[in-house]
């Protein structure tokens, strides 16, 4: 005897996925409606934005060597605010692992604080950094510092859970206190791991750092928001290029390091 | 006695090895430290970051709704919506771009997909704010100018991940229709894109989640959102309408990240 599928009448009519859909066209119509989306003005200004994309086109190489020094104090910025972060990521990742912490609330105010940092975007904290400490690169090394310190202690603490535990184990079985356990059985592990992330950071806040100088911060970003504010796009190319230059060679040293290591 | 020997060698290499990591990171670190002066501090940062902290535990309640469209809920919305269309048209527009720079075959330099993997990188890097300035220039101060930011710059890292999911894909589908007689675009409709379009989907709302972070500050060049009043409250030190903000903020991107976690999940 053979049944043949009965299908109910939602599946008949694909009611869920007309439903999906119908929300997502409103959503769409109404987020285009809240944002003032025009496309007939886009294009009928399109002309504008090619007449800059020319301008850009034609990059000042004379200005090239103005670059280079605000370049290397972003990177420079970047290693100290990730170096920093890193530091202070340490103690928090430990205390917020699952399987180094049985104490469910330490844990959960130490990870609460770890997610309300992650909010933040960098260039909200730039701003703020920049109104505290004053205009130049110590805020985007503050910036960055806290910035890293919310991705990396998350990184390192996955981390932390996913070790072996015999080590663990074997060392409280032989009497170890917590630091010992934390310094003989967790760090030699998860060593490698730390480096990794730590290289991942570095590169991320590389990109991160090129921009922070927008709003004052040091680094190359002065001198983009200089060059745009004058409307010297050739400078602007310039140091787009220069960016891109050096985010590349920095994803590639970091890259081949990282294969290393793991 | 030989091999003792030769042990105690490598032994000797490793420790230079050691060494020579060692003062490479020392040589990095103090160029580092001396390219940034701490000395520039301003002697008003104890009591600037005293204030900062009052105006976020006393934020200013009455900012959040007051009816003008100028208050934190219907900018926190214009953010999210800024965000939302951005991610919506990235993701369409990087389809093609992610069928350009995935490499499917064998070789490890191929025309098409080191090209395309190239262009991905250089929207990559290009930076938003940079776009939201230009795109500001065509069509004027205000959200579209941000709806326009989001879509181009996230197309960078969405065509990346689409391209590495279609790499990675199940080819079992699509052989199978191949076999029995398919054409390229039915088999592009009934197997390639069925396979990897949970992971898609799944990779834009991830990148929603980045979006929402990117259009709260693009404000602060003049793309619409929430930035505009936040950089305007730090720059007049009206530290309770910061706080406000920033708790707003906190707020949005917590839930966004909640909501969207969840739906992934199920996806995947």
């Amino acid at each position: 005897m053979n049944i043949v599928p009965t299908r109910t009448f939602a599946q008949k009519y694909h009611v869920k996925t007309i439903a999906w859909l119908t929300l997502f066209v409103l959503l769409v119509i109404g987020t285009a409606k809240m944002t003032g989306v025009d496309f007939v003005m886009f294009f009928a200004n399109f002309g504008q934005f090619v007449v800059l994309l020319q301008q850009m086109a034609k990059p000042d190489w004379q200005y090239t060597s103005l670059v280079v020094q605000p370049i290397l104090e972003t990177i420079q910025m970047a290693l100290i605010g990730t170096t920093v972060g890193t530091l202070v990521a340490i103690p928090f990742s430990v205390l917020a692992a699952r399987n180094i912490v049985k104490n469910k609330f330490l844990r959960g105010i130490i990870r609460f604080i770890l997610n309300l940092v992650r909010t933040l975007p960098d260039l909200m904290l730039a701003a703020l950094f920049v109104a505290i400490v004053g205009i130049g690169p110590v805020a985007g090394v503050f910036t960055l510092a806290i910035f890293s310190f919310g991705m990396i202690s998350k990184l390192f603490y996955e981390a932390i859970e996913t070790i072996d535990e015999g080590p663990l184990e074997a060392l409280q079985a032989a009497g170890a206190n917590k630091t010992q356990l934390v310094v003989f059985a967790v760090i030699p592990q998860v060593f490698n791991y730390f480096v990794s992330y730590f290289l991942y950071t570095f590169e991320i806040n590389v990109r991160a750092s090129t921009v922070l100088g927008y709003l004052g911060a040091g680094g190359i970003g002065v001198y983009l928001q200089r060059s745009l504010d004058q409307f010297a796009y050739g400078q602007t190319a310039i140091i787009i290029l220069g960016i891109l230059v050096v985010v590349l060679i920095i994803d590639g040293v970091s890259n081949t390091l990282r294969e290393r290591l793991l | 006695m030989k091999q003792l020997t030769v042990s105690q060698t490598s032994l000797r290499s490793k420790r230079y090895k050691w060494l020579f990591w060692l003062v490479i990171i020392a040589v990095i670190y103090i160029w580092g430290i001396t390219g940034v002066q701490f000395t520039g501090i301003k002697d008003s940062a104890g009591e600037v970051s005293r204030s900062i902290a009052y105006g976020i535990f006393h934020p200013d309640w009455k900012y959040v709704y007051d009816g003008s469209g100028e208050d934190l809920v219907s900018l926190i919305l214009q953010t999210i919506a800024m965000a939302f269309l951005g991610t919506f048209i990235s993701a369409i527009l990087s389809v093609p771009f992610a069928f350009w720079a995935a490499r499917t075959g064998k070789p490890r330099f191929h025309i098409r997909s080191t090209s395309g993997k190239l262009v991905l990188t250089l929207i990559r890097t290009f930076p938003e704010i940079v776009l939201a300035i230009m795109f500001i220039k065509a069509v004027g101060p205000g959200s579209f100018a941000g709806v326009l930011a989001v879509s181009i710059h996230s197309i960078g890292m969405l065509g990346k991940l689409f391209s590495e999911s279609i790499e990675n894909m199940d080819f079992g589908p699509s052989e199978a229709l191949m076999s029995s007689g398919g054409n390229r675009s039915q088999t592009l409709v009934f197997a390639t894109l069925p396979t990897v379009l949970p992971e898609f989907l799944s990779y834009t709302l991830y990148r929603f989640e980045i979006a929402v972070r990117s259009a709260s500050i693009l404000g602060m060049v003049g793309a619409g959102g929430i930035g505009t009043p936040l950089l305007f409250a730090i720059q007049t030190r009206t530290w309770s309408r910061v706080g406000i903000i920033l708790l707003g903020i906190i707020i949005t991107v917590t839930l966004i990240d909640f909501i969207s976690g969840t739906l992934r999940k199920r996806l995947v």
